[in-house]
């Protein structure tokens, strides 16, 4: 990164003058958190405002997926593995965290194939691994299922909640509940994907995007790209992260999602039922979907009184306008998700944010 | 390869044995009393006294190991309250199984600190746990300083200067870079140093001018920070590019997801001052190889009390919390 540069471009962007306010969405967790650490966001010229879309994956994931998870693994004894995200979320009527205290068997592991370790280090007892991630994730824990497969594990499965982001924008735009003027769209993810999957937001909806990196450079210049195609009155979806997004994306990654996983409806938190937004275990490795395997039946899901995940991941609030934010829900005693995930734009504001 | 056995922390022979034969040889007839408490002749006016256990893992690292750690932590707490640290007392609580050339490694260590910091060790207990009871070796260490200076102690304004005494990080980065394999970084080394000389030349020097000065173990610079503003009706402004931060050290940090200002050292204050002492107080410092690299690197500030801030490189201002949870267990 050439910081010189980038304080001169950072200058550019504070002495902007916008022509009229606009609002700007960030789709990716990281990006929500970069904004704040690299000081980017405090450096927005008046009247830009920036929203938080559904990026965060622990965030857009339903209450029901946890609670079946508890479910599950009380009524099969199983060891539950999971990503340290998901310890403290709440569910329905409990946590992962509380459950742990209680005495369940949960193994935080930072990487499904530790997961899969688990299992095998434990013969007796069904291991469940908790799959909760976008596009960036979902090709390792394909390769997990393949490697239980291979290694011919019979007590190893996967409760898949990982979803896919594009079709949760279009359903954002479909709704038309909140303006958006424009996309900071996901590094990571389109590392994967590619650019041409977000092409329906210019072609479709005729509003401009960037695909952007995560330093202070990226995240300057793809803002100021961004308000030159607003402004221009451009509808394009712009690569701005050329050093690992690629047109057409990482095919062998791509691959082996296609050969796991279906695509399938899936719930997201304050967006609903999205078509198509899910990606659901094939029949052939049924075997290793703990849906399937060990089917469970978890108790009717309660959403959490005053808690406003749902607004804020559809855009039509910033963390401090719900009245929860900082007073009831904080990172340490999190009513919502949004607030316990590192990725969290509740936590990000929390964090970062406050009195600037 | 010899073994430190139970029977070593039994009472009997084998431990009268170790006692004399391996620590009181190393760290001094004085270093474990025959009787109960070790007698110090009488001081006079304010002390300070203070304790610190230490578990880090690795035991040795470059740049120090846990012997060096238990001597210079203990010191710099008594440093950075004014006084002149002069007595230790050393626990050592070993594990079944560790070697005794581990242990004279270790012991060395500490007499070669608490020689170079100019502090006696004198009382000092052992206790050897089963297998699986400690990890190695823990270490604990208290001390007794005399003030012979004004405590540094005074109140924080807005104006005031934050000073580090050096490059930040280091220690924190050492030991995570040998946890996570990365040890090729071989210029990477722990900033563990007595900084009770530095701190008596500038308090010589200044004497009234320090109000207040902690050393950034765990949680690192931000961390002390925010402990200073904490329900103060001031807060702490951080400059980005003012920080110091080795290349390397910085480097590790973003391949492991850490920020400098969050990572421990074991060799620097974080001082806060009167902006018309703040350069000659760095210059002073600076004069000492554990301060060569001493910069101012924020102001005390009114607004939004209670809070601590970053001024990025490019400008923009955020929140330098207060973490939830230790990024780096076991680091001390």
């Amino acid at each position: 990164m050439n910081r010189e540069l980038t304080k001169k471009l950072a200058q550019r962007l504070r002495n902007r003058e916008l022509k009229r306010p606009l609002r700007i969405m960030e789709v990716c967790g990281t990006h929500t958190v970069q904004f704040f650490k690299t000081g980017v966001k405090n450096l927005f010229p008046d009247g830009l405002e920036l929203i938080d879309g559904p990026g965060c994956p622990v965030c857009v994931t339903e209450n029901s997926y946890l609670d079946l998870a508890i479910e599950t693994a009380g009524k099969y004894n199983a060891i539950v593995t999971t990503f340290g995200d998901m310890i403290k979320v709440p569910s329905s009527y409990s946590s992962l965290a509380r459950e742990k205290a209680r005495g369940m068997d949960i193994r935080i592991v930072y990487s499904p194939m530790d997961a899969l370790n688990i299992a095998e280090n434990n013969p007796g007892r069904e291991t469940i691994f908790l799959s909760v991630g976008f596009e960036t994730t979902a090709p390792a824990e394909a390769v997990t299922i393949l490697e239980a497969m291979k290694r011919n594990l019979k007590n190893f499965s996967v409760l898949s909640g990982n979803k896919v982001t594009p079709p949760a924008v279009r359903a954002l735009l479909e709704a038309g509940e909140t303006k958006i003027d424009g996309f900071i769209l996901p590094g990571h993810v389109s590392s994967i994907i590619g650019r041409a999957p977000w092409e329906f937001i210019s072609e479709e909806f005729r509003l401009p995007g960037v695909i952007s990196g995560f330093n202070s450079m990226d995240l300057v210049t793809g803002v100021i790209t961004l308000l030159d195609l607003i402004e221009q009155g451009e509808t394009e979806t712009v690569n701005g992260y050329r050093e690992a997004v690629r047109e057409e994306g990482n095919r062998s990654a791509i691959g082996i999602i296609e050969k796991v996983y279906d695509r399938s409806d899936a719930l997201w938190r304050g967006l609903g039922r999205i078509p198509m937004s899910g990606l659901e275990i094939k029949d052939t490795y049924s075997a290793f979907d703990t849906e399937k395997k060990l089917p469970a039946q978890a108790p009717p899901a309660v959403e959490h009184g005053g808690c406003r995940c749902g607004d804020l991941l559809r855009g039509l609030i910033i963390p401090p306008q719900c009245p929860l934010f900082g007073k009831t829900c904080t990172p340490e005693n999190a009513v919502g998700p949004c607030m316990v995930s590192s990725e969290g734009p509740c936590s990000a504001y929390y964090r970062y944010g406050g009195g600037i | 390869m010899k073994e430190i056995l139970a029977g070593h922390g039994s009472g009997g022979r084998l431990m009268n044995d170790m006692i004399e034969g391996t620590i009181r040889n190393i760290l001094g007839p004085r270093s474990i009393q025959l009787d109960d408490s070790a007698v110090i002749e009488s001081v006079t006016g304010k002390i300070a006294f203070t304790t610190d256990s230490y578990t880090v893992t690795p035991l040795f690292f470059p740049g120090g190991d846990i012997g060096s750690l238990a001597v210079n932590g203990t010191v710099n707490d008594l440093a950075v309250m004014g006084a002149e640290p002069k007595y230790l007392s050393c626990s050592l609580i070993i594990e079944e199984g560790f070697t005794f050339t581990e242990l004279e490694r270790v012991l060395l260590s500490m007499k070669k600190a608490a020689d170079h910091a100019g502090v006696s060790i004198v009382t000092g207990d052992t206790k050897v746990v089963p297998k699986g009871g400690a990890d190695r070796i823990f270490i604990n260490t208290s001390g007794i300083g005399i003030f012979r200076g004004p405590l540094l102690r005074g109140e924080i304004k807005p104006g005031d200067r934050i000073i580090s005494s050096g490059t930040l990080g280091d220690h924190g980065i050492t030991v995570m870079s040998m946890r996570n394999g990365l040890e090729f970084s071989s210029d990477v080394r722990s900033d563990c140093a007595p900084l009770n000389r530095m701190i008596k030349a500038v308090a010589e020097k200044y004497p009234h001018a320090v109000k207040f000065m902690r050393d950034a173990t765990r949680g690192g610079a931000a961390s002390v920070l925010n402990e200073i503003v904490k329900d103060r009706n001031f807060s702490a402004l951080v400059y980005e590019e003012k920080v110091p931060v080795k290349d390397e050290v910085a480097g590790i940090c973003s391949l492991l997801g850490l920020d400098p200002l969050y990572v421990a050292n074991e060799g620097k204050v974080i001082l806060i001052c009167d902006e018309s002492y703040a350069e000659g107080i760095v210059s002073a410092m600076r004069t000492f190889e554990e301060g060569s690299s001493a910069e101012i690197i924020g102001t005390v500030e009114d607004k939004n009390p209670g809070k601590v801030y970053l001024e990025t490189f490019i400008g923009g201002r955020r929140i330098l919390p207060l973490l939830t949870e230790e990024q780096l267990p076991r680091i001390c």
